[in-house]
């Protein structure tokens, strides 16, 4: 018999360390039920378009454009393309060196680079250097980048919110360093405090580890909430003290479902604050074509943004780039359009606003149907989703529900979404794949199935979990207080 | 306030070591040159006794004037833009059978939703014709769920590297010449990079008393070796290997208890008639080995061949004979970046299932692959004559792949120049080839060679038409750097 080339056993350690729950034991129990027929409602990731959103007429035409060319001689396609989609077409084409079938610069695109930066001016009212903005194949891949070239070992600490989106434990573990947790806290809206970050941070250094990064998630995922001007300049202020790099995970800056908080920048509130810490604070940011109201999530389009990073730094990063050649052209120029969409005046312009805004006072609405459906359910609080795209309820799961969980093997809000999925078809995914407090359950919902669907749904969900809470609770329950 | 620490979190010191390890000189130091010379002969035209950089540097066709198949851009613009399938005016604008395929595609995603994230692995339908058309490629059966559909080859070969890696004890062997992504690649993992030399004497022949030597050698120096990469056709070199070569390579790694990692990317690449691509994977059932007896993993690309879509960043690896809990394991790390993207995976589709008899494209889609390939053949031998006609110059033809790799004997006298200049060798004679010429190629160190060996490698990429100015020009330099340093 052979030597077993590669084995589980002889895998690379990190590797098996990495949990990924997006697409973990719930998805997957979903997936297989999906095939025995059972109608699934996919919950479980912000994936817009396969819950029903149509994608922005105005993209489409101009990357279907570029992809075929030959069609701009054609003396016929200004019967199926607008004029504008048309000339935009040409000019993200005269922009590459031989089409969308060229590897671009390993940054991406310069012409594109420049319409990020030229958005991220107008957004901020600070320019921006092209020259440190760099095109990634989608923004979770700018981030592993940007991991790596942090942790060089378990001893290099990176602080992440909890709970927080996988992506950053996955990475963590991934390249051997260690994830430094800070609570958000829930019963202050999911409020970042600064005291728990210091005690994360004292409490990390106390076992020899060397914090060197902080993520935000702004708005925030699973959580939603939206950051103040306040609490982001304390952020700023608390890494600028403790020697860290700011990593500005930014993605949802489209969501905003309230008025108090709009999105600001991590960038602006930096530059705002002035020297020494605008010309010092080291900060990462990054942005997605896959939310927002494009939802164009299979492009894999999305850049990150460097400040005061150092130029050798940056040309390591620009090296490590280059192994991999450039990201998709196609995805770049859904992001040039994403930066530098329809104005008015434009032919398209009407058509753009009007699908655009359409899907953001959707996306408002549901962020509301699901807070209150949540909240009229016995034993769950539902933070109101105040950005971004999901739902993260709190379900005070009764004792017996928890030891019916044990008995079973499972994580009791693993054992719960479980039940829900085989009763509702409901695919979520649990509150302990993005990490929760000590003996406090959640789950993830996006508030992405259509409007017309949700009060179905929730009337779904409903009677699931009241009927679990009946059949698990001892005639105390819980109090709703 | 002041920060607790002088310097900044996030400097050359203080960033991952493996990092500032790794190499790619693909776009490395005279990529760099090469660019700030394009920006100076904008700026002032006429400055270089050039008018343009030719960038003979990186296996990017249509960057070089290389035109898309028509075919596949037609149902990828329709996969992006369905919505005008149903209009009577695409009929005119489109070819039929390309308004067909698109729909069946979309067909096969839920929703017909492009936009959405995929399966981790990639599109089921896709992943379908894919492995049918490995069966017609192969004569042996290809199970969809064997695939991993990536952005483009290069991930994937990441991936693996990442399994397999869990320290510098673990090696990897590596032909040398490679193409760098693999000593990145483990660089950044962290491994091992355990050589094992082609024979250039013998066409760049792979030798297994080569590997058995390379092997044994790590062993007594403590390396774990688990995997063997082979590039067929080979990049620099361009050769395809005999199918008695392959089988050899197939027993060794089973005998071994190696992975073969198996980068088929240029396997529509060959130019001689006495050579043909046969996939690993063929050349394993072949020999009666199956899941149990050969661990392989091979990767395509769209980015090459005849298709030459590298910005699409499209690709896949097929990976056999692993168990159970270590798949679980590559689908997980793939799920972390969710999927590659969609218009990618659709290409891939259509790479491996072309159109076919009968069908109103073929004639065109043929005419298109056809002048593309016997076009690259054309230019391998004119290029390969080219540099043989050089004094101290020889080269092996290039078989296969879209390079040539010469070799420079250049006399004492340019040795010790580039000694004085502290350069090497070869870096030394392509900085003077693109001073002179705007020529970019990149030195042969960025690749590997025999300590004392120089080379360059240079893509037969540029067109047809341009290929006599790059000829003249390249024996015009090298003519006079002999003359300039003959001792």
């Amino acid at each position: 018999m052979s030597p077993k080339a590669l084995d589980y056993e002889t895998l690379n350690e990190n590797v098996k360390k990495v949990q990924y729950a997006v697409r973990g034991e719930l998805y997957l129990r979903a997936s297989e039920l999906q095939k025995e027929g059972k109608k699934i409602i996919f919950t479980n990731v912000g994936n817009p378009h396969a819950l029903g959103q149509k994608p922005l007429t105005f993209p489409r035409q101009v990357v279907a454009l570029c992809q075929a060319p030959f069609l701009l001689d054609d003396p016929n396609v200004g019967l199926i393309f607008p004029a504008d989609a048309i000339a935009r077409a040409k000019h993200y084409l005269s922009l590459t060196s031989g089409g969308l079938g060229a590897y671009s610069d390993s940054r991406g695109l310069p012409g594109v680079r420049k319409e990020v930066a030229d958005f991220i001016g107008r957004r901020d009212g600070y320019p921006s250097d092209p020259e440190l903005i760099f095109l990634t194949d989608g923004a979770s891949k700018g981030v592993m980048q940007i991991l790596n070239t942090i942790i060089r070992d378990e001893r290099d600490g990176v602080l992440v919110p909890v709970p927080q989106y996988p992506l950053y434990s996955a990475a963590i573990a991934l390249f051997g360093g260690s994830l430094v947790p800070y609570y958000l806290e829930e019963t202050a809206n999911w409020g970042l405090d600064i005291y728990n970050l210091r005690q994360s941070v004292a409490e990390a250094r106390s076992r020899g580890i060397t914090v060197r990064a902080m993520v935000i998630i702004n708005p925030g995922n699973p959580t939603g909430q939206c950051l103040s001007q306040a609490n982001l300049k304390e952020i700023l202020k608390f890494c600028f003290q403790e020697n860290l790099v700011l990593l500005g995970d930014e993605v949802y800056q489209q969501n905003i479902y309230q008025d108090e908080r709009p999105f600001l920048s991590a960038r602006k509130v930096l530059l705002d604050m002035g020297p020494p810490i605008s010309k010092e604070l080291q900060l990462v940011s990054f942005h997605t074509v896959s939310k927002g109201y494009w939802g164009e999530c299979g492009q894999r389009g999305g850049y990150f943004e460097m400040t005061n990073i150092p130029p050798k730094t940056v040309d390591e990063i620009y090296k490590v780039a280059s192994i991999s050649l450039s990201p998709n052209v196609p995805g770049q120029i859904f992001l040039g359009l994403m930066v530098n969409p329809p104005k008015p005046g434009d032919i398209s312009y009407e058509t753009f606003v009007r699908e655009s805004k359409g899907i953001l006072e959707s996306l408002r609405k549901r962020a509301q149907l699901m807070t209150d459906g949540f909240n009229s359910c016995r034993n769950v609080v539902c933070n109101f989703t105040e950005g971004a795209m999901y739902s993260f309820p709190q379900i005070r799961l009764p004792p017996k529900a928890i030891e019916a969980a044990k008995k079973a093997g499972k994580v009791p809000d693993v054992f719960y979404c479980l039940k829900l999925l085989e009763a509702t078809g409901i695919s979520t995914v649990p509150g302990s794949g993005f990490g929760q407090k000590q003996g406090v359950f959640h789950l993830r919902t996006t508030i992405l199935p259509a409007e017309e669907d949700m009060p179905a749904i929730m009337a779904s969900f409903k009677k699931f979990n009241d009927e679990f809470m009946e059949q698990y609770e001892d005639h105390r329950g819980y109090s709703r207080m | 306030m002041a920060p607790s620490d002088s310097s900044p979190p996030v400097t050359l010191d203080t960033i991952n070591p493996k990092v500032l390890k790794c190499e790619y000189a693909v776009r490395g130091e005279i990529v760099n040159l090469a660019q700030r010379l394009q920006r100076e002969l904008q700026e002032k035209p006429g400055s270089r006794p050039f008018d343009e950089i030719l960038y003979c540097n990186i296996g990017n066709p249509q960057s070089l004037g290389q035109q898309p198949i028509t075919f596949f851009r037609e149902v990828l613009a329709l996969c992006d833009h369905p919505a005008i399938l149903d209009r009577s005016e695409t009929r005119g604008l489109f070819s039929s059978d390309s308004i067909e395929r698109a729909s069946q595609i979309l067909d096969q995603i839920p929703g017909r939703a492009t936009g959405a994230y995929s399966h981790s692995q990639g599109i089921k339908g896709l992943r379908d014709t894919i492995a049918a058309g490995i069966e017609a490629r192969d004569g042996y059966p290809a199970d969809p769920n064997d695939f991993f559909l990536t952005d483009g080859a290069s991930p994937a070969v990441h991936m693996m590297m990442q399994l397999l890696l869990r320290s510098e004890k673990d090696g990897i062997l590596c032909p040398i010449p490679q193409y760098p992504l693999y000593s990145a690649s483990i660089a950044l993992h962290g491994g091992s990079l355990v050589p094992y030399f082609l024979d250039e004497a013998r066409g760049w022949g792979l030798e297994i008393s080569e590997l058995k030597k390379q092997l044994e050698e790590a062993k007594s120096m403590d390396i774990i070796v688990r995997a063997l990469v082979v590039i067929n056709p080979g990049n620099p070199t361009g050769q395809v290997l005999a199918e008695d070569n392959q089988q050899e390579i197939v027993k060794f790694c089973k005998k071994e208890g190696l992975v073969l990692l198996a980068d088929e990317v240029y396997q529509e690449n060959v130019y001689v008639p006495d050579k043909k691509f046969h996939s690993f994977k063929k050349i394993s059932r072949s020999m009666g080995y199956g899941e149990k007896d050969i661990s392989l993993v091979s990767f395509q690309s769209v980015s090459k061949g005849y298709y030459g879509e590298c910005g699409k960043r499209g690709g896949y690896m097929e990976v056999t004979g692993f168990s159970p809990e270590v798949r679980e394991q590559i689908y997980k790390v793939a799920s972390v970046n969710l999927c590659s993207n969609i218009s990618g995976q659709i290409l891939a589709s259509l790479v491996m299932n072309p159109p076919k008899v009968g069908d109103e494209s073929y004639e065109s889609y043929t005419a298109e692959k056809e002048g593309i390939l016997s076009s690259l053949a054309r230019r391998a031998k004119t290029l390969e004559d080219a540099f043989n006609s050089l004094e101290g110059v020889t080269c092996n033809k290039a078989e296969g792949a879209m390079y040539l790799f010469p070799r420079i004997l250049l006399p004492q006298k340019a040795i010790k120049a580039a000694e004085a200049a502290k350069t090497a060798l070869d870096l030394f004679y392509a900085r003077r080839l693109l001073d002179a010429t705007g020529i970019v190629v990149v030195p042969g160190s960025g690749f590997g060679q025999v300590p004392g060996t120089w080379h360059f490698r240079c893509t037969i990429l540029p067109q047809e038409d341009k290929i006599p100015v790059v000829v003249s020009s390249l024996t015009e330099f090298h003519k006079g750097f002999m003359d300039k340093f003959r001792d």
